[in-house]
């Protein structure tokens, strides 16, 4: 019997069509396009002037408060310009346009392939160089990760947690990189375990990774204190919460964080990450991105450079299908459609997914038949069929009281309601303005 | 018999004393409230509609009462009229204000503004405009989802069918400013009133430069600065490749609105123009195309008009 967690949950078809297929190398391409707000937390300040030559991996935005995070260049050549361009919401945002001459990476770089297992750094020097290397949760939430390894004063973490579940269906990009990049990933992991001075860690794989599971167990023996606990395939196991409560059984409070629990949660993605930044002092400019969909003539997975427009990426996979009806950044669950294929990948970019018109397309919106599904499915217990009309009445304060801040907006309430309403959107809304309450509350 | 003049007699005795004890008890308890907040209260237009900024015309009136000056109070809805009686209830004297009228910066309707993609998700301009920039080019334009329309106390805006575009009843907006607040673009702003309730704005919020803006609307402002040039009252600026038109100085001579290229400045409730057979062939067409506005206009009231004339056929039918 495999591991899972209680509350909630829905089966959405897994579709995992680019499994197969290793990573291959994305070409470069001609200018990137790098926005200076890839992360959660302040946009970085810019300190490159148009002009400009810069090496790649070279910084060219620092990070501009404790939560935020450097930005360096994906690539070698001139700043083109520094201008408001689109970003995936469509709306015009600061980044850094580099035209591309050469490859030519910055000195300090290793870039040669061999493994560097021993690790010579203090738990301070851990921290900064992931710091300085700009490296974010590369899950999707884009959470700066050496924010999450410093531990506020009074608290300890005793088991580190390390999400390879990839529950949404079709992306496969850390599959592919617990299959290609083990060792790498568990010294990265054994790098964050001496940061946080944590003897144990486990390594969370959904069960319809066979052999992903196999290859790590085999290759982690090597490695003191890493475990892998294969779990049952469920929506939204990639949750931290939901993590959490599948591997170790513990619940994380309503309004904590998982370091109130004694644990650290990080992305397969992050581990990789932090191993480049700290043993080969390789700064975060890319990274691995499934281009899948169900017409798409080549899905796959790539090693992209931050800032390459996706439609270099569909070009790759073989152009874009006629019958595209949406352009999907991240996956069908909790992924956001954007608009333009000239928008950058960045760092929170884990796949991209082109739906077929015919499955794009959302239901017409009927009455609430009171069926309770979206009660039935909430991974947090909570009732999205009541949060909706909060929001949409605006009635903030049952809103509240409701824990609508609760919600990790993983959609499961909009993917399994019959009547096809529109709940996370509502819901988003009502987190969005509950929040400001509070925050003008606290002030 | 007994039983029914008993019980009458124990729950008549019972009744009285009751009475007598809730007397004396609301006596003692009793809470002095002002009579004037009721008088404010009962002229108040009731609407409830949060214009003045107070939770409701009640709590403006205990306001208005508790306050030693009117200077800072304001109901939208009832206007200077109102605050006059109000402060001669009161016996404190009222600032004059000008009144105001909520005006929808944006012309983009289908036919100027085209479609680039489709938003199917919640209909409110809020959900989307927090999901992504709209379903045109326009970062800055009208989604047309209507949260103006619901927030609206008065049934003062409607979404026009063929423009997809609000619309504000003159007649009925007391430009209490809940559109203003409501709308996530900030297209809807409370302008000067002007008699038979004519304007003149720039009809358009792009800050984008003027090639991309054009691009995504053609009736979109460019900031090329000939209204600027044109107008003698020094009414208009430019920021942000967008003209503004600041109310407090322009005196509806319409010159701005011929020269605009675009036709980004619209003027509403004007008397048709006479063409002058002795101008040139361009300021012709510009005229030309001025009557249609102001034909639209009149065709709009006209269909009004015809609709209230069949809902009294329909109702001498039945």
């Amino acid at each position: 019997m495999f591991k899972t967690f209680k509350k909630g949950g829905v089966h959405p078809p897994e579709n995992k069509i680019s499994a197969e297929k290793k990573i291959e190398t994305l070409q470069i391409p001609a200018v990137v396009t790098i926005p200076i707000s890839q992360h959660l937390g302040a946009p970085a300040g810019v300190i490159v002037k148009k002009g400009d030559k810069v090496k790649t991996g070279q910084i060219i935005a620092k990070s501009s408060g404790y939560i935020s995070a450097n930005i360096h260049s994906s690539v070698s050549g001139t700043i083109l310009k520094i201008d408001e361009t689109l970003d995936s919401t469509g709306y015009k945002k600061l980044a850094i346009a580099i035209t591309v001459e050469g490859d030519e990476w910055e000195t300090t770089i290793d870039r040669s392939t061999d493994l560097k297992k021993e690790i010579k750094y203090s738990s301070d020097e851990i921290i900064k160089k992931i710091e300085e290397s700009g490296v974010v949760g590369l899950g999707g939430a884009t959470f700066p990760s050496h924010v999450k390894i410093s531990i506020p004063k009074g608290k300890k973490a005793d088991i580190l947690i390390i999400n390879g579940v990839e529950c949404e269906p079709y992306l496969t990009s850390d599959h592919r990189l617990m299959l290609e990049k083990a060792d790498e990933m568990l010294i990265g992991i054994q790098i964050i375990m001496k940061a946080l001075d944590v003897k144990r860690a486990v390594i969370g794989i959904e069960n319809n990774k066979p052999d992903a599971i196999e290859h790590l167990t085999k290759v982690s023996k090597n490695y003191q204190g890493i475990e892998i606990c294969p779990l049952k395939v469920k929506y939204p196991q990639g949750g931290e919460k939901q993590l959490i409560k599948a591997i170790i059984n513990r619940e994380v409070p309503s309004g904590k964080l998982p370091i109130d629990v004694g644990t650290v949660v990080h992305n397969v993605g992050t581990v990789f990450a932090v191993y480049e930044a700290v043993q080969k002092n390789k700064p975060l400019i890319e990274r691995v991105v499934t281009i899948t969909g169900k017409s798409v003539k080549n899905p796959s997975n790539y090693w992209v450079r931050i800032g390459t427009p996706i439609s270099a990426l569909i070009e790759a996979a073989g152009g874009l299908p006629e019958d595209t009806g949406k352009i999907i950044n991240g996956g069908p669950m909790m992924g956001k459609t954007v608009t333009s294929t000239e928008v950058p990948v960045t760092k929170g970019t884990s796949g991209i997914l082109l739906v077929p018109q015919q499955e794009s397309e959302r239901g017409e919106i009927q009455n609430c038949i009171r069926c309770a599904k979206c009660v039935f499915v909430c991974p947090m217990g909570l009732e999205p069929y009541l949060l909706m009309p909060y929001a949409e009445k605006q009635l903030w304060d049952e809103a509240e009281k409701s824990k609508i801040l609760d919600c990790i907006e993983c959609g499961s309430c909009s993917y399994t309601c019959p009547s096809f309403r529109p709940l996370l959107d509502y819901i988003r809304l009502g987190k969005s303005n509950v929040g400001k309450i509070i925050r003008s509350r606290n002030k | 018999m007994e039983v029914i003049v008993f019980s009458v007699i124990a729950i008549g005795v019972l009744g009285i004393v009751s009475a007598i004890i809730l007397y004396f008890v609301a006596q003692k308890f009793k809470v002095y409230e002002d009579p004037r907040i009721d008088e404010v209260t009962e002229i108040l237009p009731s609407a409830n509609c949060g214009g003045c900024g107070y939770a409701g015309c009640r709590n403006f009136a205990e306001s208005c009462v508790k306050a030693e000056s009117l200077d800072n109070f304001n109901c939208p809805v009832g206007g200077n009229d109102l605050m006059k009686k109000i402060s001669a209830i009161l016996g404190k004297d009222a600032a004059e204000r000008e009144p105001k009228i909520a005006v929808v910066r944006c012309s983009g309707s289908p036919e100027h503004r085209k479609r680039t993609n489709k938003y199917d998700g919640a209909v409110s301009c809020t959900i989307a405009s927090a999901l992504y920039s709209g379903e045109t080019d326009c970062s800055y334009g009208c989604h047309g989802f209507g949260d103006c329309v619901t927030v609206c106390k008065f049934d003062a805006i409607y979404i026009d069918e063929q423009t997809k575009l609000p619309v504000i009843a003159d007649e009925k907006c007391t430009a209490c400013g809940a559109c203003v607040t409501a709308c996530p673009k900030a297209i809807i702003e409370l302008r000067k009133k002007y008699p038979k309730d004519r304007k003149i704005f720039v009809s358009c919020v792009n800050k984008d430069k003027g090639g991309i803006s054009k691009k995504a609307c053609a009736v979109s402002c460019t900031g090329c600065t000939a209204c600027v040039k044109e107008c003698k009252f020094d009414a208009i600026k430019i920021e942000n490749f967008l003209a503004y038109i600041n109310f407090e100085k322009c005196t509806l001579c319409r010159k701005c609105v011929e020269v605009c290229p675009t036709k980004a400045i619209n003027e509403i409730n004007f008397a048709p123009r006479k063409i002058k057979a002795e101008l040139g062939e361009k300021q012709e067409k510009i005229t030309k195309d001025d009557l249609k506005v102001s034909e639209k206009v009149e065709i709009k009231k006209s269909s009004e008009t015809d609709n209230i004339q069949e809902d009294k056929k329909k109702e001498t039918d039945n």
